[in-house]
């Protein structure tokens, strides 16, 4: 008998089909059929009526801000991830552990908590208040603020990929690298970085996918300023108090293939990333 | 002292990948995220007792509380049988089961939100079956719940997933061949072996439970004393320019995320080290 075999063979068939069916119930009750709604409330009142909710300007300046807010923030955190993988995969040192904890501090903190603290910081009544309004420097309310409420959020995604590949990667082939002559940036170029670079690519596209959905910590800082400081899921969240659920469902049809298109990248980066494994 | 602080290496770019790192994550998370509990020492205890014990904030908590215990419970039961099925049979269209696991991951919150407040109103088409047996889902904590689940689901499924993977069946075969019958394997062998990455998975998903804005303000209607969750409450206070009241309400929610991060990396370290003597 094969693994696979010996695997199945466990359970009788009826415990099996009766298992298979209750799981494949409750993904799809539960997980597959929002994502249905989603389209077919989008598509509800037709092809025009879609076409016309996802081209009315206050949409287009919303696609605009969430892609340059996403163009900001996945940046930022792919060279914090790769530094921070670097640190503390190939050095050992004091506080590292302590260092691994803090990296993952942001998934522990509310969204809305998120956008808060920046508020305390830089709102009129924060820290930074009087003297940014002093030097007309306007963060939150405005596009800056919505940028470091995103950046935070999405802040360890990219070192979460990248730092359990790299810790089973481990030194030897840079230490190689190093004792044949090569230059730090060779090692980088050449070894490091074609060694991760699925798991890389993987750790960006969950950041760009949550980056571009995220809600509850830009909506805190955002002031909700149609047309300037106004991104897509917060779009939704107008239309929809508005009672337009069919432009709400439009725009919420876009986040969703976005998110789709994640998963699909997802499954075949995976695939890559097992691959750079030794 | 800088000997003593780190471990020597032929590697380069230490100082500055740390530094980088550690600048960067002062600036970003450190410095604001200290904000919130500087600013709630502007409250008196006094102050801060009020506003945190007001009935509104408690009736909040104990919804936030509540609801995403019983979440993070149908979650652990709900993806226990999915991962077990995902890892143990072989079926058509399970590539694509598997993928739809992370969705709720990569859907944005106000997306899953609004679709959900649609299936289940009355006239949904979730709610219209649900409505006759007396079973209202929209705008009551049961939704909240629901949302929740949805939102946890990923969290222990994804947990449980690789140890089932790991899992030796010889261990089952073991006990099979002893005597045992295919629950008391279960129950003896199986469920002891998952069952830190099901706390694990339980615990990640409450503690995203805690904190969950964008999916649950569509679906709980937000009555106050009823479905008001707590980071609800935060943004109402922020809108009212209440700084300080907000953030005597969200210093509770991080010291009790933080509590359970804590408790997750200390339940992860030991599950390592007992699999690491078990091989």
């Amino acid at each position: 008998m094969t693994r696979e075999e010996k695997r199945m063979a466990a359970d009788p068939r009826p415990v099996r089909l009766l298992l298979t069916a209750l799981a494949l119930a409750a993904l799809g009750l539960l997980v597959a059929l929002p994502l249905v709604a989603v389209f077919a409330q989008a598509f509800d009142k037709g092809w025009a009526a879609y076409l016309t909710a996802i081209s009315d300007p206050f949409t287009r300046s919303a696609i605009l801000l969430s892609l340059l807010v996403t163009g900001i923030s996945v940046p930022l955190n792919l060279i914090f991830g790769l530094a921070a993988a670097w640190t503390v995969t190939k050095f050992q040192f004091r506080g590292r552990s302590a260092l691994l904890t803090l990296i993952d501090l942001p998934f522990g903190v509310s969204p809305v908590v998120a956008g808060l603290i920046y508020v305390l910081v830089f709102g009129a009544q924060g820290w930074l208040g009087p003297w940014l309004a002093d030097h007309d420097i306007r963060i939150i309310f405005a596009v800056p603020g919505i940028v470091l409420a995103t950046t935070f959020v999405t802040f360890p995604f990219v070192a979460r990929e990248l730092i359990p590949l790299m810790e089973t990667q481990g030194i030897d082939e840079e230490e190689a690298a190093l004792v044949l002559g090569a230059s730090p940036l060779q090692m980088l170029w050449r070894v490091t970085l074609p060694n991760i670079k699925w798991g890389l690519l993987y750790g960006v596209v969950l950041c760009t996918a949550r980056a571009l959905g995220e809600f509850g910590a830009v909506s805190v800082v955002s002031g909700h300023i149609r047309g300037e400081t106004n991104t897509l899921p917060l779009q939704v969240e107008i239309l929809y108090n508005e009672y337009n659920y069919a432009g709400a469902f439009a725009v919420a049809s876009l986040l969703s293939v976005v998110s789709v298109v994640a998963l699909v990248l997802k499954k075949l980066l995976e695939r890559k990333t097992r691959q750079e494994l030794p | 002292m800088l000997a003593a602080f780190k471990k020597q290496s032929i590697l380069p770019g230490f100082w500055p990948s740390f530094s980088y790192t550690t600048l960067y994550l002062t600036l970003i998370v450190l410095i604001p995220l200290s904000a919130v509990f500087l600013k709630s020492f502007s409250l008196s205890w006094e102050q801060f007792r009020r506003v945190i014990m007001a009935p509104p904030v408690v009736a909040a908590y104990q919804l936030s509380f509540g609801a995403s215990l019983v979440a993070g419970a149908i979650s652990a039961i709900v993806g226990f049988l999915v991962a077990w099925v995902l890892v143990r049979y072989d079926f058509q269209g399970k590539a694509i089961a598997d993928a739809l696991v992370d969705l709720p991951f990569a859907l944005p919150t106000a997306v899953a939100g609004i679709a959900l407040t649609s299936l289940y109103t009355e006239g949904g088409w979730v709610g219209r079956y649900l409505a006759p047996l007396g079973i209202k889902v929209a705008f009551t904590p049961l939704g909240i719940v629901v949302a929740l689940t949805f939102i946890g689901l990923p969290f222990v499924i994804r947990s449980i997933q690789p140890v089932l993977e790991d899992a030796d069946q010889e261990l089952e075969e073991a006990a099979a061949s002893l005597g045992a019958s295919r629950w008391q394997t279960f129950y003896r062998v199986i469920l002891p072996m998952t069952r830190p990455a099901l706390l694990t998975g339980f615990a990640l998903a409450f503690a995203r439970g805690l904190g969950e804005y964008g999916s649950v303000i569509f679906i709980s209607g937000n009555l106050p004393m009823k479905t008001q969750i707590a980071p609800l409450l935060i943004v109402a206070k922020l809108e009212q320019y209440d700084y300080a009241g907000a953030t005597a309400i969200a210093v509770v929610m991080l010291v009790i995320s933080f509590v359970l991060l804590l408790g997750i990396n200390a339940v992860q370290r030991r599950s390592a080290r007992f699999l690491e003597k078990a091989r």
